[in-house]
């Protein structure tokens, strides 16, 4: 069983937990995920790897409540266990060579993009970060992109913080006015990731993106994380995450991400009603 | 003077849950034998000297003497025979192909139809289990640590024969549960769940340990197991990535396969209401292949309210590799089996007036073609050969791709000194399972491929012994 160690909000529904796991805390690199089952009988869930301690043996985990299961996982406390935690899956984000980056975030894709750009920044390499939220409540991890990064630009859809706009804004303002990146990396919607991958192509920088499909062994057995790289089937599990963006089709991946949307809207609604009644 | 014979020339029936019924449960097909009809069949043993029986089975159970103990009533004894060489009777007498391996050798096959080993053999398991035998001697610790990579039949068998002569064994298992394809891939209905866990917990009450959520070659590698240790490893990863044909459509909605349909029917089980994980319910199913994981798939779609379930093969019936039980099976479940057909594309919804059609993305139906025997392969089997301009759709609502598997790719990777083939199956010695490696055994669908439970089981078995002989000569 992994032991909840720390527990916080970052946002009204946007939570950070570290998690005792010390052996998956003695491998984990930026960019790998876990999947984690809260109870026995929960559905396995893959969630990107948002930090770790090896000497304390934890595992930092950044998410977002969109359906049952971190529904659940948000009630869980201090001291709670998750039945299942494994990993880390998938490969390490890629950092090597890399002078000047820019690493663009988007809503809770900002706990993935975080330890990624304070990989660059360690690994020596000038970091520029693009961070954009839907209206200045969401905003998370503001400081720690500071710290990881040479110049940081928030963004809100709405303006009520930063600058309004998304992030392919200052982006193409980056790069139209000659500032050199040798590659970008963006993570967050799949939306975002394809205008981002869109903007790139017309600079002709190198864009990677990091995938989030549905999963289930995270391990290269069910071939469920399908996806189709430059026409050819990919597995984001033992492949991924992590893929040019250039070769990604985006349409395909948000059609299938949505396979189960009824389902999940359904087991959602069913685990509120659950809690509510509880509270009641 | 011994008992005649019994020279009846059938196998006496194994009882089964009504087709129409069944094919609308999770429950068990096959009910088993009783008592009295287990010695009854027995008794049609010949008991031959040279037992050509045990010559067909992977792991050399000594099916003469246990069936003897059959007959006489002592069926704790009948388990105690198969037990020594067999870790996993009650998985055995449910999904071995006998047929092929020790029934194909039995004399009174001959004439007539041969002894139902299998299904005794399955009555002996069920009858222990039942009777919560004699609890497992703890064997006496010989102080050695072997590490074995994967609860499946491989590693199962190979941790259970090592524990057996003394071994520390622990079994590291990726996902939740262990079991492997036993657990994930072969479907309730054909092999309880709860059985499976009896066979690992008996492993457990003899001393072996299994550690779950932990990926060799992820969370650990081999290299650290042996830093950690473990002197030897035994590597039973099983099969990995699915192979899907290549064709266009592939990544609509709705199309599965195999091993991630089945998972989620089986080790997640999105076939009960109040299931966490989803999987597609209903509506018109077509599984392309023709092994027994198309049949435990279509059976599987059948149960869970499918209206209509086919069977995509590219050949006739004739040359189908399922087992002719689970074929029967699912022909009386009411499967449709659409043979020398074969897929060239899946079709999917595209509502060009509404881009927020639910149903955008989804399949709607496959193209396939006709195909015919053509002249034969190397191996003796017909080519199937496409007839021209016979192209046709058939409406499905989801697709199970089932044509096999390659090797999981996360060990090779991982593993410096692990040679592999180019389908990245591991190399071994073929009666040792010692790869290139020193200390290192790898066996079942991490070496070969796809194939059977029960060889993965000899596999298991022969790396068992084979790491006994390189430990106690070290």
């Amino acid at each position: 069983m992994f032991e909840i160690l720390e527990k916080r909000f970052l946002n009204d529904t946007v939570c950070e937990m570290q998690i005792n796991a010390p052996l998956v805390a003695k491998k984990a690199e930026p960019g790998q995920f876990i999947i984690l089952r809260t109870d026995e009988d929960g559905e396995r869930i893959p969630l990107t790897i948002a930090g770790f301690d090896r000497k304390k043996g934890t595992v930092k985990i950044i998410f977002q409540v969109v359906g049952s299961t971190t529904e659940i996982l948000k009630h869980k406390n201090v001291g709670d266990c998750l039945q299942d935690f494994v990993g880390p899956l998938g490969n390490a984000t890629e950092t090597e060579g890399v002078k000047n980056v820019c690493v663009v975030g988007g809503g809770v894709g900002c706990a993935i993009a975080m330890p990624v750009a304070e990989k660059f920044a360690k690994d020596k390499a000038n970091v520029t970060s693009v961070i954009g939220f839907r209206n200045k409540d969401l905003v998370i991890l503001e400081d720690e992109f500071k710290k990881a990064s040479k110049e940081l630009v928030v963004m809100t859809d709405d303006g009520s913080y930063g600058r309004q706009g998304n992030v392919c804004v200052p982006l193409e303002e980056m790069l139209a006015s000659g500032k050199k990146f040798d590659k970008i990396f963006a993570i967050g919607p799949l939306i975002m990731m394809k205008f981002v991958v869109e903007t790139a192509k017309k600079y002709n920088v190198p864009c990677m993106v990091s995938m989030n499909p549905i999963m289930i062994d995270g391990t290269g057995m069910c071939g469920g994380c399908r996806l189709s790289v430059d026409g050819q089937m990919k597995f984001a599990c033992v492949d991924g995450p992590d893929f040019d963006g250039y070769k990604v089709d985006f349409d395909e991946m948000m059609s299938r991400n949505r396979m189960y949307a009824d389902f999940e809207r359904h087991k959602y609604e069913e685990t509120c009603n659950l809690y509510k009644k509880e509270v009641k | 003077m011994a008992e005649l014979p019994n020279m009846k020339m059938n196998k006496n029936e194994m009882p089964t849950q009504d087709p129409k019924v069944r094919a609308h449960n999770f429950e068990e097909v096959a009910l088993g034998y009783d008592e009295a009809v287990a010695i009854d069949e027995a008794k049609r043993c010949l008991n031959c000297v040279n037992m050509p029986c045990v010559s067909g089975c992977p792991v050399k159970v000594r099916i003469p003497e246990f069936i003897a103990k059959i007959k006489e009533g002592d069926f704790e004894g009948a388990y105690q025979v198969i037990s020594e060489t067999s870790s996993l009777p009650a998985v055995c007498g449910r999904v071995c192909p006998q047929e092929t391996q020790c029934e194909s050798k039995c004399v009174r096959g001959i004439k007539g139809e041969p002894v139902g080993i299998g299904r005794l053999e399955r009555f002996v398991a069920d009858f222990h289990n039942a009777h919560d035998g004699k609890k497992e001697k703890v064997p006496k610790s010989n102080g050695h640590k072997v590490a074995v990579v994967g609860s499946g039949p491989s590693g199962l068998t190979c941790a259970g024969d090592l524990a057996r002569k003394g071994y520390k064994v622990t079994v590291f298992e990726a996902l939740h549960k262990a079991g492997g394809v036993l657990v994930y891939g072969i479907p309730e209905f054909r092999l309880p769940k709860s059985i499976v866990q009896k066979e690992i917990d008996k492993l457990e009450s003899m001393g072996v340990k299994i550690e779950t959520n932990i990926v060799i070659g992820k969370t650990l590698t081999i290299d650290e197991l042996f830093e950690s240790g473990f002197e030897a490893v035994f590597v039973g990863s099983g099969a990995g990535l699915p192979r899907f044909m290549g064709i266009k459509g592939e990544g609509l909605n709705g199309v599965y396969s195999a091993n991630e349909f089945l998972t989620r029917a089986n080790l997640m089980k999105s076939y009960k209401t109040d299931a966490t994980t989803p999987v597609m319910k209903g509506g018109k199913v077509a599984v392309v292949g023709g092994g027994n994981v198309a049949m435990d798939a279509a059976r599987t779609a059948l149960r869970l309210g499918a209206e209509k379930v086919y069977i995509v093969y590219r050949r006739s019936m004739e040359e189908l590799p399922a087992r002719k039980e689970e074929v029967e099976h699912a022909i009386e479940e009411g499967v449709e089996f659409k043979l020398l057909n074969n897929p060239v594309e899946v079709l999917g919804y595209n509502n060009p007036n509404d881009k927020r059609d639910p149903k955008n993305g989804f399949v709607r139906a496959i193209r396939c073609i006709k195909m015919e025997l053509g002249e034969p392969d190397e191996q003796g089997r017909r080519r199937p050969v496409e007839v021209q301009g016979s192209e046709f759709e058939l409406e499905v609502d989801s697709v199970i791709m089932s044509i096999g598997t390659s090797p999981n790719p996360l060990i090779k990777a991982t593993t410096r000194g692990l040679d592999t083939n180019k389908w990245g199956g591991i190399i071994v010695e073929e009666n040792t399972g010692k790869t290139s490696k020193e200390g290192v055994y790898a066996g079942g669908d991490a070496v070969t491929g796809a194939a059977t439970v029960i060889s993965a089981m000899g596999a298991g078995k022969v790396a068992a012994d084979a790491i006994d002989k390189y430990l106690t000569s070290k």
